[in-house]
């Protein structure tokens, strides 16, 4: 575990870059972690963000096949708003721990 | 000496068997492979043709005879006589496919859709469909297309490649 300074807020982050604690989050921590990524985030992807975090907070594991029938976006979608990382990035960029599901 | 990452690039897989746990081993394997990034083929051959069949895809079975890993519920062996009987084979798989569902994992048609919605292609080989008689529309319309060995290995190339066979 390391100290980071991401969008003037320090926070820990594991060594992969996912932050230790989602409370420490914030959109334009979000935004920083998104574009280190190459992605700019519009609201669609805010939508998927606060989705994960939500499902994260209730203790659920997440996988894309829940994603996709979350009414948000369907998995095509999802990988065009997080390309090549849907889950993995998707993750990172909401501030929650790096998935654990291989599907 | 270089401590630089090298990490894969592209992932092709071929499926020659077509039991419950060799078509979803090489699914999950190939879907992983999109998840990550990774650049994936999978080839379909012989009775893994199952796994793209329509009729056949997901109604997949696991031997319960000659398979000295199954159990009962519980953990107990499972008699082979058993297993022979008419009708295990086809109950226990499907409360093997149940148990996957509980674990998210979808059925093989919607799991070839997942695979394709992430770039990863899906290959038929022309000797087993010409083996088994098969035609183009007898398989699932995620399948790209029907190809040689030689044409899979041709996509095969790159030196951060790796062929899986189950």
């Amino acid at each position: 575990m390391s100290v980071k300074t991401i969008a003037g807020v320090a926070v820990n982050v594991s060594e992969d870059g996912y932050l230790e604690d989602m409370n420490q989050w914030n959109e334009e921590i979000a935004k920083e972690i998104a574009s280190e990524i190459g992605i700019e985030l519009t609201p669609k992807h805010f939508e998927v963000l606060n989705y994960l975090r939500e499902k994260t907070k209730a203790k659920e594991s997440l996988t894309i096949r829940g994603v996709g029938k979350s009414g948000i976006v369907d998995i095509k979608e999802l990988y065009k708003l997080f390309p090549k990382g849907p889950l993995k990035f998707s993750s990172k960029i909401a501030g929650i721990p790096k998935p654990t599901s291989c599907i | 000496m270089s401590t630089e990452k090298k990490p894969l690039e592209k992932v092709c897989l071929i499926c020659a068997k077509g039991s419950l746990e060799d078509v979803y081993a090489s699914l999950v394997m190939a879907n992983g492979a999109v998840m990550e990034g990774i650049e994936t083929n999978v080839f379909f051959t012989f009775f893994g043709l199952d796994g793209i069949t329509k009729k056949a895809m997901n109604h997949l079975h696991t031997a319960t005879t000659g398979n000295p890993a199954m159990r009962m519920p519980g953990g107990l062996p499972f008699p082979t006589m058993l297993g022979g009987l008419p009708g295990v084979e086809s109950a226990v798989s499907g409360m093997m496919r149940k148990q996957m569902e509980a674990l998210d994992m979808p059925p093989v048609d919607e799991f070839l859709e997942m695979i394709t919605a992430g770039g990863g292609k899906i290959y038929a080989c022309k000797l087993a469909i010409d083996m088994f008689k098969l035609k183009k529309e007898d398989l699932s319309d995620e399948v790209s297309d029907i190809i040689t060995i030689g044409e899979f290995y041709e996509m095969c190339d790159g030196d951060r490649t790796q062929i899986i066979f189950t």
